[in-house]
C-alpha cells in the first residue's frame, strides 16, 4: 500500500494542511462557519492522503434487489402504517440503481393532539432515488428524495463517497447531505415557511480480527429555519401560547458499533451514540442485540435499546418566566425509553449465485418515560408504550 | 513556541505513521469468510432500517450517525 | 502579530525534507514483490483433492496450469465458475490444467457446492490456508496462469464479466 504513495507524501500533506491551518484560524472572524469548514478541510486532507495510498482493488456493488414492506407503528395515540417499496438494478458492472416508495397514513390522537386539538388522518409519500457508481476501490452514491404530506414537503440530495484501504480491512467514508423543507399550516393559508437542512458525515469501518468487525461514526448536523410545528402550543403560567422555537439548530452526533462471530452460526452486536446540540439536548442512544440461524431456513434476532436524554434549553412543561422561546415539544423533554426488538426471516427459496426471496417480520416494544412531561388529563408525569411492527419480503437475485 | 509544537507534533505523527504503514493487513482476504456472512452486516435490510430510523427521528430528539457499511466479503 | 513565512522559507523546507526522508526507507523497503513475481517459479504445493487422492503442482510440469482460489462464501468466486468449466473443456485435450483451490473453513461444504455447479476440473481443498498465504493472495478471487515449464506468467485479482476472454486469450498464448 505504501509502495504506491510516489506522489505527494499523502499523510504528510495533510500534516501540513493541520499546520498552515493553525497559522491563519487566527485570522478568521466567523467562527462558526470556519469550525464546520475546517473539520470538513481536515477530513477531506485525510481522505485525499487515504485515497493516494490505495491499491487496485475493487468493492462490491450492491446486488441487485426488490423489497416490498407493510409496516405499522401504534404507539401514544398516533397510529401510522403503510406500504413501502423498494428496487436495485445493476447496469454494466459499473452503476447500480434504486428507486423507492414509501407511504405513511398517520392517524394522529396523541396526546398533545388531544388535549390543545382534535384528532386528525393524513398521508405522507416519499419518493427515493440513488445511483451507486464503484470504481476500484471506491464507492460514490447520489440519493435523492422527495417526502410530501398536505402541510410539509421535504426534498433531500445526498452524496457519500467510501474507500477501501488498508487491504480491504478499513473503509473510510464522507458524505454530505442537503435539505430543503416548505412548510404550511391546514387552514392557514397564509403561513408559509422554510427549512434548510446541512448534515455531514464521517465513518470509519475497520475489522478486527476474522470475527469481529467494528465501526465509528460521526456526524454534523446543522438545520435554519422553521423548525418547530405551527399547531403545536406552548404552556407559559397556566395558559396555552404558541411555541416559539429558535431558527437554528447545530447538532453533533457520534456512534461507536460492534459486531462478533460467536461461532456456533450466531453473531452478537452492540452500538452506543451520543447526541449533543446547541439546544442542550444531550442523548445516549445503547442497543444490544443477538442474532442467530436456526437449521437452514431461519435467522431470528433480538434487541434490547435504551435511550435517554436531557431537555432543551427552552423546554418546559408549564414555564413560569417568560422567555424568548419557549416550547413544550414532548420530544425536546427529559425522558427514556426502553425497547425490545424481535426479528424472525424465513428463506421461502434459495438458488445459490442465482435469487434468494425472504419473509421477514419485525416487532418492537417500546416504553416511553417522560420526567418532566405531564399528562394534563391526570396531572401525572406522561407515560406511554409504543407497538412497532413490519412485515416484509425481500428477493435478491 | 507554538509555531514550534505544531512542527514537532505533525513531524511526530509522520513518523508513526510510517511505522504504521510496515504494518501489514492482518486479515488476509481468504480469511473473511465469517465476515462475508450477512449476519455480520451493519445494516440488513435498508426498507426496515429506514422505518426504525425514521420512526426513530420522530419520536427522540436525537439524529443522525446511523452509519455506513464496510466489512463484509472485500471480494474483487 | 506574526507575520506569515514565505513559502520556501528554512524552517518550512527542513519539515518537507524530514518527512520526504522518513517515508523514504519505508517506501524501499516494500518495493519487493510478494511470492507472485512474474517469471518467478511457482510455489510447488501439494493438496488433497474433493475426490480423495492428493495432487502436487510440479507433477502438471509440461502442461499450462490455471490455478484458480476460490470459496463458496465469494460472490464473483461463484459467477466465475462456469467460465472456468468452459475453458477447462475447451483446452483440457490441448495439454491445459485447471486447478481450483478452495480456501472454506468447511471442506464438505465446499465439496457440496462444488459438485452442485457440476465443475468439471479438480477442486483442491485448502482449508487450513496454508497455500493461499504461500501465494500471497490479495484478493478473492486470484487466477494464476503458469506455463509449461512451472513459472507464472499472469495473475489476474477479482473478477469482472468479461476476464474469461482475457483468460483464454492467455492460454492460447501458453499453449503454443
Amino acid at each position: 500500500m505504501c509502495a504506491k504513495a510516489r506522489a505527494a507524501p499523502p499523510v504528510c500533506k495533510g500534516a501540513a494542511v493541520v499546520v498552515t491551518n493553525a497559522r491563519t484560524t487566527a485570522r478568521m472572524n466567523a467562527r462558526t462557519k470556519a469550525n464546520r469548514w475546517n473539520w470538513i478541510r481536515h477530513a477531506a486532507a485525510l481522505l485525499g492522503g487515504v485515497l493516494a495510498a490505495s491499491g487496485a482493488r475493487a468493492v462490491d456493488l450492491p446486488e441487485d434487489s426488490a423489497e416490498a414492506l407493510f409496516h405499522s407503528y401504534n404507539g401514544g395515540g398516533v397510529n401510522a402504517s403503510g406500504p413501502a417499496l423498494l428496487v436495485r438494478k445493476q447496469l454494466m458492472d459499473k452503476v447500480s440503481l434504486s428507486a423507492s416508495y414509501y407511504m405513511d397514513a398517520v392517524s394522529n390522537a396523541s396526546i398533545d393532539v388531544v388535549t390543545t386539538a382534535s384528532p386528525y388522518t393524513e398521508n405522507r409519500s416519499e419518493y427515493a432515488l440513488g445511483a451507486d457508481y464503484v470504481y476500484r476501490d471506491s464507492k460514490i452514491s447520489l440519493t435523492t428524495s422527495t417526502s410530501r404530506e398536505g402541510d410539509y414537503t421535504a426534498n433531500r440530495v445526498g452524496l457519500d463517497v467510501t474507500q477501501e484501504t488498508f487491504g480491504g480491512m478499513t473503509s473510510v467514508s464522507l458524505g454530505f447531505t442537503r435539505g430543503n423543507d416548505t412548510i404550511g399550516k391546514h387552514g392557514a393559508p397564509e403561513f408559509a415557511d422554510v427549512a434548510a437542512h446541512w448534515q455531514y458525515r464521517l465513518g470509519v469501518t475497520q475489522i478486527l480480527t476474522p470475527k469481529w468487525v467494528m465501526s465509528a461514526n460521526a456526524e454534523v448536523l446543522a438545520d435554519d429555519g422553521f423548525l418547530g410545528s405551527p399547531y403545536r402550543v406552548a404552556r407559559v403560567f397556566g395558559a396555552a401560547v404558541a411555541e416559539r422555537t429558535p431558527r437554528t439548530r447545530s447538532a453533533r452526533a457520534v456512534k461507536f458499533r460492534v459486531i462478533g462471530d460467536l461461532g456456533s452460526r450466531d453473531a452478537i452486536h452492540a452500538d452506543y451514540r451520543y447526541f449533543w446540540d446547541n439546544w442542550d439536548i444531550k442523548a445516549h442512544t445503547a442497543e444490544l442485540g443477538y442474532s442467530r440461524y436456526f437449521g437452514e431456513k431461519w435467522l431470528a434476532d433480538t434487541s434490547l435499546r435504551f435511550y435517554r436524554q436531557d431537555h432543551a434549553l427552552f423546554y418546559s412543561d408549564n414555564a413560569t418566566a417568560e422567555t424568548t422561546y419557549i416550547s413544550r415539544n414532548r420530544q425536546l423533554s427529559t425522558f427514556s425509553s426502553v425497547g425490545l426488538g424481535a426479528k424472525l426471516a424465513y428463506n421461502l427459496r434459495t438458488v445459490p449465485g442465482k435469487y434468494a426471496l425472504k419473509l421477514n417480520g419485525a416487532y418492537e416494544y417500546t416504553n416511553f418515560k417522560f420526567s418532566d412531561f405531564t399528562d394534563i388529563r391526570t396531572g401525572e408525569a406522561y407515560a406511554t408504550q409504543a407497538n412497532l411492527f413490519q412485515v416484509y419480503l425481500t428477493a435478491t437475485f | 513556541m507554538s509555531r514550534r509544537l505544531f512542527l514537532t507534533t505533525a513531524l511526530l505523527l509522520c513518523a508513526v505513521l510510517q511505522t504504521a504503514c510496515a504494518i501489514q493487513p492482518w486479515v488476509k482476504p481468504y480469511e473473511r469468510e465469517h465476515l462475508a456472512d450477512p449476519i455480520m452486516k451493519f445494516s440488513r435490510d435498508s426498507l426496515s432500517e429506514k422505518h426504525f430510523e425514521h420512526v426513530r427521528d420522530v419520536r427522540e430528539g436525537a439524529r443522525g450517525a446511523t452509519g455506513v457499511q464496510g466489512g463484509g466479503c472485500g471480494c474483487n | 502579530m506574526t507575520q506569515a513565512l514565505p513559502i520556501f522559507s528554512k524552517p518550512r523546507r527542513q519539515f518537507v525534507a524530514r518527512c520526504a526522508a522518513s517515508l523514504a526507507l519505508p517506501l524501499v523497503a516494500n518495493a519487493a514483490f510478494g511470492a507472485l513475481a512474474p517469471s518467478a517459479a511457482a510455489p510447488d504445493f501439494t493438496l488433497r483433492s474433493m475426490g480423495g487422492p492428493n495432487l502436487r503442482l510440479q507433477e502438471q510440469r509440461g502442461q499450462v496450469v490455471l490455478v484458480n482460489f476460490w470459496a463458496t462464501w465469494c460472490g464473483p468466486c461463484r459467477q466465475e465458475m462456469p467460465q472456468l468449466n468452459k475453458l477447462y473443456d475447451k483446452y483440457r485435450a490441448a495439454g491445459f490444467m485447471l486447478l481450483g483451490v478452495n480456501v472454506d473453513d468447511n471442506s464438505q461444504h465446499a465439496s457440496d457446492v462444488a459438485q452442485k455447479m457440476g465443475l468439471r476440473f479438480p477442486v483442491l481443498l485448502d482449508s487450513d490456508k496454508a497455500v493461499s498465504r504461500l501465494y500471497d493472495l490479495s484478493t478473492m478471487p486470484t487466477t494464476v496462469l503458469i506455463d509449461r515449464e512451472g513459472r507464472v506468467r499472469h495473475v489476474h485479482n477479482g473478477y469482472l464479466a468479461g476476464y474469461e476472454d482475457l483468460y483464454d486469450k492467455e492460454i492460447r498464448g501458453l499453449l503454443k
